[in-house]
C-alpha cells in the first residue's frame, strides 16, 4: 500500500511539474508579443473574412457576393457570430486577445469603438479614403477615438416617438408633441376620450440593460445635460441632467409611464403599443413595419423625440466596420471596407433590411421614403443625436448608468443622489 | 486523502459484515506479493488518466490562479492606448474583497449561498416525495415517471426563457396570483422567481437518484417491519430514509455543487447585473467581459475553493455515515469508535 502510494505520488509529481512547464510556456508565449506599430500599413492581398452577427435577412451575404464576383482572387468569407450583442463582442475580444487572424473585418456596435481602439485591437484607418463628408456627422463621430478614425459607419439608428394619430386627432390635437410637457398635456386630453380611458401614456426601455442607458442618455441630453463632457470627463451631476432624469422619475410616479414599463425592453414596449395599450412609445425604426401589420396599422405615425424645451436628442444605434489589427491581407480588407460602406451598399442595406444608412442623401430619396415613410423623421433624429458616452471602459460606464438610473426610477434613491453617485462611479472607472 | 478513503468506503459499501471481513485478508495477501515491477506497471497504467487530468483540470486551475495575481491593464492618458501587459499585483485582487469594492463580491457570495441552501432544501423535499410516488406500483406509473422527468430534460437556457414569459408583467404567474408583481425587477421577488424555476427544473434529478436508491431496498425488510407492527410513517423514518440515505446524500452533493455555480437561470430569467440575483459565476463572467481578467480569475478561484470545501465536507460526511452504518468493529478511528459505541449503547438502552 505504502509503496504504491509513493509511486503514484511520484508519478503525479512529475505530471504536476509537466503542468507547470506548460504554464510557463503559455505565459512566455503571451508576454513575448510585441506591441504593434502605431501607423499601420495596409499591405497584402488575398482572401479575407468578415465577422458579423447572424444575418437573418441575407442582405450581408448578397453584398459580399457582389464583391466576390468582382474580386475572385480576394474573396471574403462570412464568419457568422451569435445574434446576441454581448456574445459578438466577447468573441471579437477573444479573437483579439489570442491575436488570431481569423477575423479580418469586424462589424461592431457603435459603442465599442473607443474600447477596441484603446486596446489596439483595431487599426487606425485613413480618413481621407472614405467619403465621410457625405455621411451624417453624429454617425461619423461614433467611429472616432481621440479624433482619429478607427471604424467606418455601415448603418445607423436613432430613436423616434411613435404616437397614435387616431386618438390625438379625436382629442383635437393636430401635431405630435415636441416637449415632454406637451406630451403629458396631450395624454390628459386623449384620456378624456371614453375609449382611451384605460390607456397608458408613454413608455420606452427601462429594464436594467443597455436600453436603459440609451433612454437615460436621451432624457439627460434632451434636457440639455451631458453624461460625459466634450473632453471625455464625466459631468452628469448637473441641474440640467437632473431635469432629464426627473422627467423619467416623475413620469413613473404620476403614472405617465406605467409601472410595468420598468420591465420593458424593446419588444415588450412594441407589443404594448401594438395591442393599443400605449399612446406614445419611444422605440427604434424597426417597429414601424411590424406595427403596420398589427391592429394599430394606419393609426400611428412617428415624430422626433420630445425634449424639455424643444425637440429632444436621440442616442445613436447602428454599426461600424473596423479592421482587426491582427489580420492578414489588409490592402484587400481596406478595399472591401470601402465597398461595404459605399453609398450603393448602404442603399441595398436600406432597401432589403431597413438598416438606416449613414448617408444623408438616401433619406431624401423619394422612392425610399415611399417604402419607409419614417425616413425624414429618422434623419432629423440622427442629425440631432448624441452618441452614448465614448469611453474606453464603456461596459463599466453603462453598468454604472443602469445601476443608478434604475435605482432612481424604482424610487430607491432620489434623482439628485443617483446622479451624484453616478458621477463618482464614472470618475472612478475613467481613472482606471 | 482519496487513497485513505477508498478502503473504508469499499469495505463499508458491502452491506453484510462477513463479506467485508472476507475481503480484507485477500487485499492483504495481494499487497504482500506486489513487487516494485507491478507498482511501476500500475503507475504507468494510471498515468494517461493523470495526464488528462493535468491538462484539463490542473493546468487551467493553475493558470486561473496565476491570472488572479495580475491587475487590470492601465490606460496611458497621453497616447490613449491601453498598455500591453497586465501589472503584477500579488494578492491585491483577493485583498480587495475586504475593502470598499468587496460589497459586490459579498452580495454575490450571499446570493450564491442563499440560492444553494434554499433550492437544494426544497429540491430534496420535493425530490424525495417524487421518488416515493414514482416508486409505488400503480397503473400509469410509466407516464408519471416520464412526466416528472421532463423538467430535467429541458435545457436550462430554454427553461429560463419559458419562466421569463411566465413571470412577465402580463404573464401567467401574475394572472394566477391575481395581482401584478414585477418579478424581473430588483427585489426579493426576483430571488423567489429564480428559486421557483430552479426547483422546478432540478427536483426530478434528486427524485431520479433517490428512486434508484429506493429500488435496491429489499422487500423483506418492509415485510419484517409490518410484522413488527410498524406503520407507514415509522417505516419511512426507520427503514426507507436510513437505507436511501447514501443515494440521497450523493444527490444532494451533486445538486449543491451545481447550485453553487448557478449562472444561466438568473442570467436569462432576471438579467445580468441585477444585485438581487447576481451569483459568483455571474460576477466572474461580468468582470471577464469587461476585460478585467485578474479580478475575474480571483473570483473564479474563490468560487472554486468554496465549492471544493463544500465537496470536501460532504465526502467527509458521506464517509462518516457509511462507516457508522457498518457498525463499531469496522470504524478505524478511535473517536468514531467511541461515538458509535455511545450511540449503540443509547439505542440499546432505549
Amino acid at each position: 500500500m505504502n509503496a504504491r502510494t509513493t509511486r503514484v505520488l511520484q508519478c503525479s509529481a512529475v505530471l504536476v511539474a509537466a503542468g507547470l512547464v506548460l504554464t510557463a510556456c503559455g505565459s512566455s508565449g503571451g508576454d513575448s508579443s510585441s506591441g504593434q506599430s502605431k501607423s499601420p500599413s495596409f499591405t497584402g492581398r488575398g482572401p479575407i473574412t468578415f465577422a458579423a452577427a447572424k444575418d437573418s435577412s441575407g442582405v450581408v451575404q448578397k453584398v459580399m457576393d457582389s464583391w466576390n464576383a468582382q474580386h475572385p482572387k480576394e474573396k471574403v468569407t462570412f464568419v457568422q457570430l451569435p445574434a446576441d450583442v454581448n456574445q459578438q463582442r466577447q468573441q471579437m475580444i477573444q479573437n483579439a486577445e489570442t491575436k488570431s487572424d481569423a477575423y479580418t473585418v469586424l462589424w461592431m456596435d457603435v459603442v465599442w469603438t473607443s474600447e477596441f481602439a484603446a486596446h489596439q485591437w483595431i487599426d487606425q484607418l485613413p480618413a481621407d479614403q472614405f467619403p465621410l463628408d457625405k455621411m451624417l456627422k453624429p454617425v461619423v463621430e461614433t467611429g472616432k477615438y481621440r479624433g482619429n478614425l478607427y471604424a467606418v459607419p455601415q448603418s445607423s439608428d436613432g430613436g423616434v416617438l411613435y404616437y397614435r394619430t387616431d386618438l390625438l386627432k379625436k382629442a383635437g390635437i393636430s401635431a405630435a408633441p415636441t416637449t415632454w410637457a406637451e406630451m403629458k398635456a396631450d395624454c390628459a386630453k386623449v384620456k378624456q376620450l371614453p375609449e382611451a380611458k384605460d390607456l397608458d401614456c408613454y413608455a420606452g426601455q427601462f429594464q436594467k440593460y443597455e436600453g436603459l442607458t440609451v433612454n437615460f442618455a436621451e432624457a439627460v441630453n434632451s434636457a440639455g445635460g451631458v453624461i460625459t463632457a466634450a473632453s471625455g470627463k464625466p459631468d452628469v451631476d448637473t441641474p440640467a441632467a437632473k431635469k432629464g432624469l426627473d422627467f423619467l422619475v416623475d413620469s413613473f410616479k404620476d403614472g405617465t409611464i406605467p409601472k410595468e414599463a420598468i420591465t420593458y425592453q424593446e419588444e415588450e414596449g412594441r407589443q404594448a403599443f401594438q395591442s393599443g395599450k400605449l399612446i406614445f412609445l419611444r422605440n427604434w425604426p424597426y417597429v414601424y413595419s411590424l406595427a403596420e401589420k398589427s391592429k394599430v396599422a394606419g393609426k400611428f405615425a412617428v415624430a422626433p423625440l420630445p425634449g424639455l424645451t424643444g425637440a429632444g436628442s436621440s442616442s445613436l444605434g447602428g454599426h461600424n466596420v473596423a479592421l482587426s489589427s491582427f489580420a492578414k491581407n489588409k490592402a484587400t480588407a481596406l478595399d472591401f471596407m470601402k465597398f461595404f460602406t459605399s453609398e450603393a451598399s448602404a442603399a441595398t442595406f436600406l432597401k432589403d433590411a431597413s438598416m438606416a444608412p449613414p448617408y444623408g442623401s438616401l433619406y431624401d430619396d423619394a422612392a425610399l421614403v415611399k417604402q419607409y415613410p419614417y425616413l425624414p423623421v429618422l434623419k432629423k433624429s440622427i442629425l440631432g443625436a448624441v452618441p452614448r458616452p465614448r469611453v474606453v471602459q464603456y461596459g463599466d460606464a453603462s453598468s454604472a448608468i443602469q445601476q443608478e438610473a434604475y435605482a432612481a426610477l424604482n424610487g430607491d434613491k432620489s434623482s439628485a443622489q443617483a446622479l451624484k453617485d453616478l458621477q463618482s462611479e464614472l470618475q472612478k472607472s475613467a481613472a482606471q | 486523502m482519496v487513497d485513505t478513503d477508498i478502503p473504508s468506503g469499499a469495505a463499508a459499501g458491502t452491506p453484510g459484515g462477513p463479506v467485508g471481513r472476507r475481503s480484507a485478508p485477500v487485499k492483504a495477501s495481494k499487497r504482500a506479493w506486489a513487487t516494485a515491477a507491478s507498482g511501476r506497471t500500475a503507475a504507468l497504467l494510471v498515468s494517461p488518466t493523470l495526464l488528462v487530468l493535468t491538462v484539463v483540470v490542473l493546468y487551467p486551475t493553475v493558470m486561473a490562479f496565476k491570472e488572479s495575481l495580475y491587475g487590470t491593464k492601465g490606460l496611458d492618458p497621453k497616447t490613449g492606448f491601453i498598455s500591453d501587459t497586465e501589472p503584477f499585483v500579488g494578492l491585491q485582487n483577493y485583498a480587495d474583497i475586504f475593502g470598499e469594492a468587496g460589497d459586490r463580491f459579498w452580495n454575490a457570495f450571499w446570493n450564491t449561498t442563499f440560492f444553494t441552501v434554499v433550492t437544494v432544501g426544497l429540491e430534496t423535499l420535493i425530490g424525495v416525495s417524487m421518488a416515493l410516488i414514482m416508486h409505488k406500483a400503480f397503473s400509469g406509473r410509466a407516464l408519471i415517471r416520464a412526466s416528472i422527468l421532463i423538467p430535467w430534460a429541458v435545457p436550462t437556457a430554454i427553461s429560463g426563457l419559458l419562466w421569463r414569459w411566465i413571470f412577465n408583467s402580463d404573464g401567467i404567474a401574475n394572472a394566477l396570483i391575481g395581482r401584478q408583481v414585477l418579478w424581473t425587477t430588483e427585489g426579493f421577488h426576483a430571488k423567489v422567481a429564480v428559486i421557483i424555476a430552479e426547483v422546478w427544473k432540478t427536483s426530478p434529478f434528486i427524485g431520479l437518484l433517490v428512486l434508484a436508491g429506493l429500488q435496491v431496498i429489499p422487500k423483506e425488510v418492509y415485510e419484517a417491519a409490518r410484522l413488527d407492527g410498524a406503520g407507514p410513517l415509522a417505516q419511512f423514518w426507520r427503514i426507507t430514509l436510513p437505507l436511501v440515505k447514501p443515494a440521497l446524500l450523493v444527490a444532494v452533493l451533486f445538486r449543491c455543487l451545481d447550485a453553487l455555480r448557478m449562472f444561466d437561470l438568473p442570467y436569462l430569467l432576471i438579467g445580468a447585473q441585477k444585485n438581487s440575483v447576481e451569483t459568483l459565476s455571474m460576477l466572474a463572467q461580468n468582470e471577464a467581459s469587461n476585460v478585467r481578467f485578474g479580478p475575474a480569475a480571483a473570483y473564479a478561484v474563490l468560487l472554486f475553493l468554496y465549492v471544493f470545501l463544500i465537496a470536501l465536507g460532504f465526502v467527509r460526511l458521506l464517509g462518516t455515515d457509511l462507516v457508522g452504518d457498518v457498525g463499531g468493529p469496522k470504524a478505524k478511528r478511535k473517536n468514531k469508535l467511541r461515538r458509535t459505541a455511545v450511540s449503540g449503547g443509547a439505542e440499546a438502552s432505549a
